[in-house]
Protein backbone atom coordinates (compact mmCIF):
# COMPACT_ATOMS: atom_id res chain seq x y z
CA UNK A 1 0.00 0.00 0.00
CA UNK A 2 2.76 2.40 1.05
CA UNK A 3 4.74 1.54 -2.01
CA UNK A 4 1.72 2.06 -4.25
CA UNK A 5 1.23 5.51 -2.84
CA UNK A 6 4.86 6.30 -3.42
CA UNK A 7 4.56 5.11 -7.01
CA UNK A 8 1.51 7.30 -7.55
CA UNK A 9 3.30 10.24 -6.09
CA UNK A 10 6.35 9.65 -8.26
CA UNK A 11 4.12 9.34 -11.31
CA UNK A 12 2.33 12.60 -10.62
CA UNK A 13 5.62 14.39 -10.02
CA UNK A 14 6.90 12.95 -13.28
CA UNK A 15 3.75 14.04 -15.08
CA UNK A 16 4.04 17.52 -13.60
CA UNK A 17 7.63 17.71 -14.80
CA UNK A 18 6.60 16.69 -18.32
CA UNK A 19 3.82 19.27 -18.32
CA UNK A 20 6.12 21.95 -16.97
CA UNK A 21 8.96 21.34 -19.43
CA UNK A 22 7.35 22.48 -22.68
CA UNK A 23 6.23 25.76 -21.10
CA UNK A 24 7.84 28.76 -22.80
CA UNK A 25 11.09 29.55 -21.07
CA UNK A 26 14.33 31.30 -21.85
CA UNK A 27 16.30 28.56 -23.59
CA UNK A 28 19.21 27.80 -21.29
CA UNK A 29 22.61 28.25 -22.80
CA UNK A 30 25.31 25.95 -21.51
CA UNK A 31 29.10 26.13 -21.47
CA UNK A 32 29.05 23.35 -24.02
CA UNK A 33 27.06 25.50 -26.51
CA UNK A 34 29.58 28.26 -26.02
CA UNK A 35 32.54 25.94 -26.64
CA UNK A 36 31.11 25.09 -30.04
CA UNK A 37 31.03 28.77 -30.98
CA UNK A 38 34.59 29.56 -29.94
CA UNK A 39 35.52 30.08 -33.60
CA UNK A 40 33.43 33.29 -33.77
CA UNK A 41 35.16 36.19 -35.50
CA UNK A 42 34.63 39.95 -35.71
CA UNK A 43 35.84 42.29 -38.42
CA UNK A 44 36.62 46.00 -38.41
CA UNK A 45 38.82 47.66 -41.01
CA UNK A 46 41.57 45.17 -41.78
CA UNK A 47 41.58 43.68 -38.29
CA UNK A 48 40.01 40.33 -37.36
CA UNK A 49 38.92 39.58 -33.82
CA UNK A 50 38.88 36.03 -32.45
CA UNK A 51 36.56 35.02 -29.63
CA UNK A 52 39.02 32.51 -28.15
CA UNK A 53 41.63 35.28 -27.67
CA UNK A 54 39.23 37.34 -25.51
CA UNK A 55 38.56 34.64 -22.92
CA UNK A 56 41.08 35.96 -20.37
CA UNK A 57 40.10 39.62 -20.82
CA UNK A 58 36.40 38.82 -20.46
CA UNK A 59 37.00 36.80 -17.29
CA UNK A 60 39.10 39.55 -15.81
CA UNK A 61 37.16 42.70 -16.80
CA UNK A 62 33.61 41.84 -17.90
CA UNK A 63 32.41 38.74 -16.09
CA UNK A 64 31.55 40.59 -12.87
CA UNK A 65 28.59 42.29 -14.54
CA UNK A 66 27.84 40.37 -17.73
CA UNK A 67 28.28 36.92 -16.16
CA UNK A 68 30.10 33.80 -17.23
CA UNK A 69 27.37 32.82 -19.69
CA UNK A 70 26.92 36.39 -20.97
CA UNK A 71 23.38 36.58 -19.58
CA UNK A 72 24.01 39.85 -17.73
CA UNK A 73 23.64 38.02 -14.46
CA UNK A 74 27.12 38.58 -13.02
CA UNK A 75 27.68 38.98 -9.30
CA UNK A 76 27.19 42.77 -9.55
CA UNK A 77 23.78 42.40 -11.21
CA UNK A 78 21.66 43.16 -8.11
CA UNK A 79 23.50 46.38 -7.32
CA UNK A 80 23.63 48.21 -10.61
CA UNK A 81 21.13 50.09 -12.76
CA UNK A 82 20.83 50.12 -15.75
CA UNK A 83 21.27 46.34 -15.69
CA UNK A 84 24.14 44.71 -17.61
CA UNK A 85 23.24 43.64 -21.14
CA UNK A 86 22.18 40.02 -21.67
CA UNK A 87 24.32 39.04 -24.66
CA UNK A 88 22.43 35.77 -25.19
CA UNK A 89 19.44 37.67 -26.59
CA UNK A 90 21.48 39.46 -29.26
CA UNK A 91 19.42 42.64 -28.81
CA UNK A 92 21.44 45.88 -28.65
CA UNK A 93 20.63 49.56 -28.14
CA UNK A 94 23.43 51.22 -30.07
CA UNK A 95 23.30 50.18 -33.71
CA UNK A 96 23.84 51.72 -37.13
CA UNK A 97 21.35 49.12 -38.44
CA UNK A 98 17.52 49.22 -38.57
CA UNK A 99 15.35 48.15 -35.62
CA UNK A 100 15.01 44.37 -35.27
CA UNK A 101 18.40 43.64 -36.87
CA UNK A 102 21.82 42.71 -35.48
CA UNK A 103 24.37 45.50 -35.05
CA UNK A 104 27.55 45.50 -37.11
CA UNK A 105 30.87 44.46 -35.57
CA UNK A 106 31.93 48.14 -35.73
CA UNK A 107 28.85 49.12 -33.69
CA UNK A 108 29.88 46.78 -30.85
CA UNK A 109 33.52 47.82 -31.24
CA UNK A 110 32.50 51.48 -30.79
CA UNK A 111 30.22 50.68 -27.84
CA UNK A 112 33.05 49.01 -25.90
CA UNK A 113 35.32 52.03 -26.43
CA UNK A 114 32.60 54.62 -25.76
CA UNK A 115 31.08 53.02 -22.69
CA UNK A 116 27.61 54.05 -21.61
CA UNK A 117 27.16 57.38 -19.89
CA UNK A 118 25.12 57.18 -16.66
CA UNK A 119 25.68 53.42 -16.36
CA UNK A 120 28.33 51.15 -14.83
CA UNK A 121 29.85 50.46 -18.26
CA UNK A 122 33.04 52.54 -18.45
CA UNK A 123 35.00 53.53 -21.53
CA UNK A 124 37.33 50.63 -22.28
CA UNK A 125 39.88 52.74 -24.09
CA UNK A 126 42.64 50.87 -22.23
CA UNK A 127 42.28 47.90 -24.58
CA UNK A 128 44.18 47.83 -27.85
CA UNK A 129 42.03 47.74 -30.98
CA UNK A 130 42.88 44.07 -31.41
CA UNK A 131 41.84 43.24 -27.85
CA UNK A 132 38.61 45.16 -28.27
CA UNK A 133 37.76 43.38 -31.51
CA UNK A 134 38.50 40.02 -29.87
CA UNK A 135 35.98 41.01 -27.17
CA UNK A 136 33.42 41.87 -29.88
CA UNK A 137 33.81 38.33 -31.23
CA UNK A 138 33.44 37.04 -27.66
CA UNK A 139 30.25 39.06 -27.12
CA UNK A 140 28.87 37.64 -30.39
CA UNK A 141 29.59 34.04 -29.41
CA UNK A 142 26.98 34.24 -26.62
CA UNK A 143 24.01 34.57 -28.99
CA UNK A 144 22.87 31.95 -31.51
CA UNK A 145 21.61 34.83 -33.67
CA UNK A 146 25.10 35.39 -35.07
CA UNK A 147 25.34 31.86 -36.43
CA UNK A 148 22.12 32.07 -38.45
CA UNK A 149 21.67 35.77 -39.18
CA UNK A 150 23.58 38.60 -40.80
CA UNK A 151 23.78 42.12 -39.33
CA UNK A 152 21.37 44.66 -40.82
CA UNK A 153 22.48 47.08 -43.52
CA UNK A 154 23.59 50.32 -41.83
CA UNK A 155 21.23 53.23 -42.46
CA UNK A 156 22.42 55.91 -44.88
CA UNK A 157 23.19 59.23 -43.22
CA UNK A 158 23.46 62.10 -45.71
CA UNK A 159 26.20 64.71 -45.13
CA UNK A 160 25.34 67.18 -42.38
CA UNK A 161 23.92 70.41 -43.82
CA UNK A 162 24.64 73.92 -42.58
CA UNK A 163 22.62 74.94 -39.50
CA UNK A 164 20.11 77.69 -40.27
CA UNK A 165 17.30 79.30 -38.29
CA UNK A 166 14.81 77.73 -40.76
CA UNK A 167 16.22 74.28 -40.10
CA UNK A 168 15.96 74.70 -36.34
CA UNK A 169 12.32 75.82 -36.70
CA UNK A 170 11.63 72.91 -39.06
CA UNK A 171 13.20 70.57 -36.51
CA UNK A 172 10.82 71.90 -33.88
CA UNK A 173 7.93 71.03 -36.22
CA UNK A 174 9.25 67.45 -36.53
CA UNK A 175 9.56 67.24 -32.73
CA UNK A 176 5.88 68.27 -32.51
CA UNK A 177 4.64 66.10 -35.39
CA UNK A 178 6.14 62.77 -34.31
CA UNK A 179 5.44 63.72 -30.68
CA UNK A 180 8.88 63.19 -29.14
CA UNK A 181 7.48 65.15 -26.18
CA UNK A 182 5.13 62.28 -25.22
CA UNK A 183 8.11 60.77 -23.38
CA UNK A 184 10.88 63.39 -23.50
CA UNK A 185 8.68 66.37 -22.52
CA UNK A 186 8.26 69.65 -24.40
CA UNK A 187 11.52 71.00 -22.92
CA UNK A 188 13.33 67.67 -23.30
CA UNK A 189 13.50 67.16 -19.54
CA UNK A 190 12.41 63.52 -19.82
CA UNK A 191 9.12 64.38 -18.12
CA UNK A 192 6.52 63.82 -20.87
CA UNK A 193 3.08 62.41 -20.01
CA UNK A 194 4.21 58.82 -20.80
CA UNK A 195 7.60 59.07 -19.06
CA UNK A 196 6.61 57.61 -15.71
CA UNK A 197 5.26 54.29 -16.98
CA UNK A 198 8.06 53.33 -19.41
CA UNK A 199 9.59 49.87 -19.08
CA UNK A 200 12.29 48.06 -21.05
CA UNK A 201 11.77 44.76 -22.90
CA UNK A 202 12.30 42.82 -19.67
CA UNK A 203 9.69 44.89 -17.82
CA UNK A 204 12.13 46.97 -15.78
CA UNK A 205 11.41 50.71 -15.31
CA UNK A 206 13.43 52.95 -17.61
CA UNK A 207 13.60 56.74 -17.92
CA UNK A 208 13.56 58.70 -21.18
CA UNK A 209 16.65 60.77 -21.98
CA UNK A 210 16.78 64.16 -20.24
CA UNK A 211 18.36 66.50 -22.77
CA UNK A 212 18.81 69.34 -20.30
CA UNK A 213 20.84 67.73 -17.52
CA UNK A 214 24.13 67.86 -19.39
CA UNK A 215 24.42 64.09 -19.87
CA UNK A 216 25.75 62.50 -23.03
CA UNK A 217 23.35 60.25 -24.94
CA UNK A 218 24.24 56.59 -24.33
CA UNK A 219 24.88 55.84 -28.00
CA UNK A 220 27.21 58.79 -28.62
CA UNK A 221 26.98 62.57 -28.64
CA UNK A 222 28.09 63.60 -32.12
CA UNK A 223 25.44 64.98 -34.49
CA UNK A 224 25.63 61.78 -36.51
CA UNK A 225 25.16 59.69 -33.35
CA UNK A 226 21.99 61.62 -32.45
CA UNK A 227 20.69 61.24 -36.02
CA UNK A 228 21.34 57.49 -35.78
CA UNK A 229 19.66 57.12 -32.39
CA UNK A 230 16.16 58.17 -33.49
CA UNK A 231 16.42 56.68 -36.98
CA UNK A 232 17.35 53.18 -35.74
CA UNK A 233 15.65 53.19 -32.34
CA UNK A 234 17.27 51.74 -29.23
CA UNK A 235 16.21 48.07 -29.33
CA UNK A 236 15.28 46.58 -25.98
CA UNK A 237 13.99 49.98 -24.77
CA UNK A 238 10.77 51.97 -25.41
CA UNK A 239 12.65 54.23 -27.89
CA UNK A 240 11.26 53.29 -31.32
CA UNK A 241 12.72 53.76 -34.78
CA UNK A 242 11.43 56.81 -36.66
CA UNK A 243 13.02 55.76 -39.97
CA UNK A 244 9.64 55.34 -41.69
CA UNK A 245 8.30 58.68 -40.54
CA UNK A 246 11.16 61.18 -40.65
CA UNK A 247 12.84 61.94 -44.01
CA UNK A 248 16.67 62.17 -44.01
CA UNK A 249 16.64 65.95 -44.52
CA UNK A 250 14.06 66.43 -41.74
CA UNK A 251 16.18 64.21 -39.51
CA UNK A 252 19.02 66.74 -39.65
CA UNK A 253 16.51 69.50 -38.75
CA UNK A 254 15.49 67.46 -35.71
CA UNK A 255 19.14 66.94 -34.68
CA UNK A 256 19.60 70.73 -34.74
CA UNK A 257 16.46 71.30 -32.69
CA UNK A 258 17.50 68.65 -30.12
CA UNK A 259 20.80 70.55 -29.69
CA UNK A 260 18.77 73.60 -28.58
CA UNK A 261 17.26 71.51 -25.76
CA UNK A 262 20.67 70.39 -24.47
CA UNK A 263 22.35 72.34 -21.71
CA UNK A 264 25.72 72.35 -23.47
CA UNK A 265 26.57 75.51 -25.42
CA UNK A 266 26.07 75.12 -29.15
CA UNK A 267 25.56 77.17 -32.26
CA UNK A 268 21.99 75.85 -32.40
CA UNK A 269 21.26 76.92 -28.83
CA UNK A 270 22.47 80.44 -29.50
CA UNK A 271 20.40 80.68 -32.68
CA UNK A 272 17.27 79.42 -30.92
CA UNK A 273 17.75 82.03 -28.19
CA UNK A 274 18.06 84.76 -30.80
CA UNK A 275 14.93 83.46 -32.54
CA UNK A 276 13.03 83.43 -29.26
CA UNK A 277 11.99 79.87 -30.10
CA UNK A 278 9.23 78.60 -27.80
CA UNK A 279 8.71 74.97 -26.80
CA UNK A 280 6.08 72.97 -28.72
CA UNK A 281 2.49 73.13 -27.51
CA UNK A 282 1.32 69.63 -26.49
CA UNK A 283 -2.33 70.73 -26.83
CA UNK A 284 -1.97 72.02 -30.40
CA UNK A 285 -4.17 70.17 -32.90
CA UNK A 286 -2.26 67.55 -34.87
CA UNK A 287 -0.42 69.01 -37.86
CA UNK A 288 -0.24 72.52 -36.35
CA UNK A 289 2.75 72.72 -34.04
CA UNK B 1 28.39 -9.01 -47.33
CA UNK B 2 24.90 -10.39 -47.74
CA UNK B 3 24.00 -8.84 -44.40
CA UNK B 4 25.00 -5.44 -45.69
CA UNK B 5 23.02 -6.02 -48.89
CA UNK B 6 19.99 -6.92 -46.82
CA UNK B 7 20.40 -3.78 -44.83
CA UNK B 8 20.63 -1.64 -47.98
CA UNK B 9 17.53 -3.34 -49.39
CA UNK B 10 15.53 -2.72 -46.24
CA UNK B 11 16.75 0.87 -46.06
CA UNK B 12 15.77 1.65 -49.66
CA UNK B 13 12.36 -0.02 -49.10
CA UNK B 14 11.81 2.21 -46.07
CA UNK B 15 12.88 5.33 -47.97
CA UNK B 16 10.57 4.39 -50.88
CA UNK B 17 7.69 3.78 -48.50
CA UNK B 18 8.26 7.09 -46.80
CA UNK B 19 8.35 8.93 -50.14
CA UNK B 20 5.21 7.12 -51.18
CA UNK B 21 3.48 8.02 -47.96
CA UNK B 22 4.47 11.66 -48.37
CA UNK B 23 3.19 11.79 -51.95
CA UNK B 24 0.01 9.97 -51.00
CA UNK B 25 -0.53 12.38 -48.18
CA UNK B 26 -0.30 15.32 -50.56
CA UNK B 27 -2.73 13.67 -52.96
CA UNK B 28 -5.21 13.07 -50.19
CA UNK B 29 -5.05 16.65 -49.00
CA UNK B 30 -5.75 17.85 -52.53
CA UNK B 31 -8.69 15.43 -52.74
CA UNK B 32 -10.94 17.25 -50.31
CA UNK B 33 -10.13 19.60 -47.51
CA UNK B 34 -12.42 19.62 -44.54
CA UNK B 35 -12.96 22.00 -41.69
CA UNK B 36 -13.11 22.09 -37.92
CA UNK B 37 -15.66 24.28 -36.21
CA UNK B 38 -17.24 24.82 -32.82
CA UNK B 39 -17.69 27.32 -30.05
CA UNK B 40 -15.67 28.40 -27.04
CA UNK B 41 -17.58 29.32 -23.90
CA UNK B 42 -16.81 30.57 -20.44
CA UNK B 43 -18.16 28.59 -17.50
CA UNK B 44 -19.64 31.00 -14.97
CA UNK B 45 -19.88 34.75 -14.78
CA UNK B 46 -17.59 36.89 -16.90
CA UNK B 47 -14.86 38.52 -14.74
CA UNK B 48 -15.13 42.26 -14.30
CA UNK B 49 -12.87 44.11 -16.71
CA UNK B 50 -11.31 47.22 -15.17
CA UNK B 51 -11.78 50.55 -16.89
CA UNK B 52 -8.75 52.32 -18.37
CA UNK B 53 -7.74 55.83 -17.34
CA UNK B 54 -6.65 57.46 -20.60
CA UNK B 55 -6.42 61.00 -19.21
CA UNK B 56 -2.68 60.96 -19.90
CA UNK B 57 -3.47 61.53 -23.56
CA UNK B 58 -6.44 63.87 -24.20
CA UNK B 59 -6.87 62.46 -27.72
CA UNK B 60 -7.44 58.96 -26.31
CA UNK B 61 -9.81 60.01 -23.52
CA UNK B 62 -11.81 62.11 -26.00
CA UNK B 63 -12.12 59.13 -28.35
CA UNK B 64 -13.59 57.14 -25.45
CA UNK B 65 -15.80 59.94 -24.09
CA UNK B 66 -19.04 58.05 -24.69
CA UNK B 67 -17.66 54.50 -24.50
CA UNK B 68 -15.02 54.23 -21.75
CA UNK B 69 -12.21 51.88 -22.56
CA UNK B 70 -11.70 48.78 -20.46
CA UNK B 71 -9.28 45.86 -20.36
CA UNK B 72 -9.91 43.04 -22.86
CA UNK B 73 -8.40 40.10 -20.99
CA UNK B 74 -11.80 38.37 -21.15
CA UNK B 75 -14.29 39.41 -23.85
CA UNK B 76 -17.43 37.40 -23.17
CA UNK B 77 -20.77 37.63 -25.00
CA UNK B 78 -24.26 37.38 -23.47
CA UNK B 79 -24.43 33.58 -23.96
CA UNK B 80 -20.95 33.00 -22.52
CA UNK B 81 -19.19 32.91 -25.91
CA UNK B 82 -15.54 33.91 -25.59
CA UNK B 83 -14.02 36.23 -28.17
CA UNK B 84 -10.30 36.33 -29.09
CA UNK B 85 -9.61 32.64 -28.48
CA UNK B 86 -7.14 31.22 -31.01
CA UNK B 87 -7.66 27.65 -32.25
CA UNK B 88 -4.93 25.82 -34.09
CA UNK B 89 -3.76 22.32 -34.85
CA UNK B 90 -0.97 21.50 -32.43
CA UNK B 91 -0.40 17.86 -33.46
CA UNK B 92 -0.98 15.81 -36.58
CA UNK B 93 -0.77 18.51 -39.22
CA UNK B 94 1.73 17.65 -41.97
CA UNK B 95 0.65 20.05 -44.70
CA UNK B 96 2.64 23.06 -45.87
CA UNK B 97 4.01 25.28 -43.09
CA UNK B 98 2.39 28.38 -44.49
CA UNK B 99 -1.18 28.00 -45.63
CA UNK B 100 -2.72 31.46 -45.51
CA UNK B 101 -2.10 34.09 -48.15
CA UNK B 102 -4.36 36.85 -46.87
CA UNK B 103 -2.68 39.79 -45.16
CA UNK B 104 -4.44 40.59 -41.89
CA UNK B 105 -4.38 44.09 -40.40
CA UNK B 106 -3.54 45.02 -36.82
CA UNK B 107 -4.93 48.53 -36.33
CA UNK B 108 -4.31 51.10 -33.62
CA UNK B 109 -7.69 52.72 -33.18
CA UNK B 110 -8.90 54.97 -30.36
CA UNK B 111 -5.73 54.01 -28.46
CA UNK B 112 -6.64 50.30 -28.43
CA UNK B 113 -5.56 47.39 -30.64
CA UNK B 114 -8.09 46.13 -33.18
CA UNK B 115 -8.16 43.16 -33.05
CA UNK B 116 -6.88 42.62 -29.54
CA UNK B 117 -5.54 39.20 -30.61
CA UNK B 118 -4.17 38.58 -34.10
CA UNK B 119 -3.54 34.96 -35.03
CA UNK B 120 -0.93 34.41 -37.75
CA UNK B 121 0.72 31.59 -39.61
CA UNK B 122 4.51 31.34 -39.53
CA UNK B 123 5.92 33.65 -42.26
CA UNK B 124 2.47 35.11 -42.95
CA UNK B 125 2.71 38.80 -43.76
CA UNK B 126 0.59 41.23 -41.77
CA UNK B 127 0.16 44.99 -41.62
CA UNK B 128 0.24 47.31 -38.64
CA UNK B 129 -1.78 50.46 -39.29
CA UNK B 130 -2.83 53.50 -37.26
CA UNK B 131 -6.21 55.26 -37.42
CA UNK B 132 -5.30 57.63 -34.58
CA UNK B 133 -4.30 61.26 -34.46
CA UNK B 134 -1.73 60.57 -31.75
CA UNK B 135 1.69 58.95 -31.97
CA UNK B 136 1.96 55.25 -31.12
CA UNK B 137 4.98 53.00 -31.00
CA UNK B 138 4.35 49.43 -32.00
CA UNK B 139 6.62 47.25 -29.90
CA UNK B 140 6.21 43.44 -30.01
CA UNK B 141 8.16 41.51 -27.37
CA UNK B 142 9.02 38.04 -28.68
CA UNK B 143 11.64 35.88 -27.00
CA UNK B 144 14.69 36.40 -29.27
CA UNK B 145 15.75 32.78 -28.53
CA UNK B 146 12.87 31.49 -30.67
CA UNK B 147 14.16 33.17 -33.81
CA UNK B 148 11.58 35.96 -33.65
CA UNK B 149 13.38 39.24 -33.22
CA UNK B 150 11.87 42.16 -31.27
CA UNK B 151 11.53 45.51 -33.05
CA UNK B 152 10.04 48.87 -32.14
CA UNK B 153 8.69 51.38 -34.65
CA UNK B 154 6.92 54.69 -34.22
CA UNK B 155 3.65 55.47 -35.98
CA UNK B 156 2.77 59.17 -35.76
CA UNK B 157 -0.63 60.33 -37.13
CA UNK B 158 -0.97 59.47 -40.82
CA UNK B 159 2.00 57.08 -40.77
CA UNK B 160 2.17 54.44 -43.50
CA UNK B 161 1.42 50.80 -42.63
CA UNK B 162 4.28 48.67 -41.33
CA UNK B 163 4.47 45.23 -43.00
CA UNK B 164 6.03 42.38 -41.04
CA UNK B 165 5.99 38.61 -40.48
CA UNK B 166 7.25 36.19 -37.82
CA UNK B 167 9.73 33.35 -38.36
CA UNK B 168 8.68 30.99 -35.58
CA UNK B 169 5.53 29.84 -33.77
CA UNK B 170 5.22 31.84 -30.55
CA UNK B 171 2.70 33.81 -28.51
CA UNK B 172 4.06 37.35 -28.74
CA UNK B 173 2.82 40.18 -26.51
CA UNK B 174 2.70 43.60 -28.17
CA UNK B 175 2.62 46.95 -26.44
CA UNK B 176 2.72 50.69 -26.94
CA UNK B 177 5.14 52.35 -24.52
CA UNK B 178 3.51 55.76 -25.00
CA UNK B 179 0.08 54.40 -23.98
CA UNK B 180 0.92 51.73 -21.40
CA UNK B 181 -2.62 50.33 -21.32
CA UNK B 182 -2.35 49.27 -24.96
CA UNK B 183 -1.65 45.59 -24.86
CA UNK B 184 -2.34 42.96 -27.52
CA UNK B 185 -1.11 39.63 -28.86
CA UNK B 186 0.33 38.13 -32.01
CA UNK B 187 -0.37 34.40 -31.79
CA UNK B 188 1.91 32.78 -34.36
CA UNK B 189 1.10 29.13 -35.14
CA UNK B 190 2.07 26.57 -37.79
CA UNK B 191 -0.70 25.68 -40.20
CA UNK B 192 -4.44 26.43 -40.28
CA UNK B 193 -5.98 28.45 -37.45
CA UNK B 194 -9.06 30.47 -36.50
CA UNK B 195 -10.00 33.09 -33.93
CA UNK B 196 -13.37 33.10 -32.18
CA UNK B 197 -15.89 35.85 -32.93
CA UNK B 198 -18.07 37.76 -30.46
CA UNK B 199 -20.29 34.67 -30.03
CA UNK B 200 -17.32 32.40 -29.35
CA UNK B 201 -17.77 30.64 -32.70
CA UNK B 202 -14.89 29.61 -34.94
CA UNK B 203 -14.26 27.63 -38.12
CA UNK B 204 -10.87 26.44 -39.35
CA UNK B 205 -11.02 25.72 -43.05
CA UNK B 206 -8.49 24.08 -45.34
CA UNK B 207 -7.87 21.14 -43.00
CA UNK B 208 -6.68 17.98 -44.80
CA UNK B 209 -8.42 14.76 -43.67
CA UNK B 210 -6.80 13.21 -40.62
CA UNK B 211 -6.73 12.97 -36.86
CA UNK B 212 -5.54 16.01 -35.02
CA UNK B 213 -4.97 17.56 -31.65
CA UNK B 214 -6.66 20.94 -31.58
CA UNK B 215 -5.48 23.57 -29.12
CA UNK B 216 -7.54 26.51 -27.89
CA UNK B 217 -5.48 29.43 -26.51
CA UNK B 218 -6.90 32.21 -24.38
CA UNK B 219 -4.56 34.90 -23.03
CA UNK B 220 -5.56 34.52 -19.37
CA UNK B 221 -7.46 31.23 -19.10
CA UNK B 222 -4.62 29.27 -20.71
CA UNK B 223 -4.83 26.42 -23.22
CA UNK B 224 -6.99 23.34 -23.70
CA UNK B 225 -6.68 20.52 -26.21
CA UNK B 226 -9.07 18.09 -27.88
CA UNK B 227 -8.73 15.26 -30.39
CA UNK B 228 -10.60 15.88 -33.63
CA UNK B 229 -10.97 13.70 -36.71
CA UNK B 230 -11.72 15.20 -40.10
CA UNK B 231 -12.91 12.99 -42.96
CA UNK B 232 -12.14 13.86 -46.59
CA UNK B 233 -14.27 16.88 -47.41
CA UNK B 234 -15.95 16.53 -44.03
CA UNK B 235 -16.22 18.57 -40.90
CA UNK B 236 -14.97 17.99 -37.37
CA UNK B 237 -16.46 19.61 -34.30
CA UNK B 238 -14.75 20.67 -31.11
CA UNK B 239 -16.35 22.79 -28.40
CA UNK B 240 -14.35 24.16 -25.49
CA UNK B 241 -15.34 25.47 -22.08
CA UNK B 242 -12.93 27.60 -20.06
CA UNK B 243 -13.05 28.65 -16.44
CA UNK B 244 -11.98 32.18 -15.65
CA UNK B 245 -8.70 32.41 -13.71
Amino acid sequence: MQRNNLRKWLLSVGAAAVVALPMPSWAQLTKYDLETRMGMEAHAGNLTGHAKDAKADYRRYCVGCHGELGDGNGENFPWIDPKPRNFQLGVFKCRSTPTGTLPTDEDLFDSIARGFDRSNMPQWSTFTKQERLDLVAWVKHFSPRWTGEKPGTPITIPPEPEVTAERIKAGRDVFARVQCWKCHGVLGLGDGPSAATLTDDLGRPIAPFNFAEGARPKCGDSDRDIYRIFMTGLDGTPMPSFADNIKPDEAWDLVFYLRTLMSQHSKEKAMAKQLGLKPVDPNAPVGQP
Amino acid sequence: MSKRNNFVAVLSAVVLLCCGALMLNQKVSAAGEGKISGTVKLDGAAPHMKGIDMSKDPYCSKAHASDPGHLETYVVGADGGMENVVLYISEGYTGPATTVTTEPVFDQKNCMYTPHVLALDVDQKFKVTTSDQTTHNIHPLPNPMTGNIPWNQSQPPGAAAVEKSWKAAEVIPVQCNIHPWMHGWFVVVKGPYATTDSKGAYAISGVPPGSYTLTAWQEAAGTQTQKVTVAAGGAGTANFTFKAK
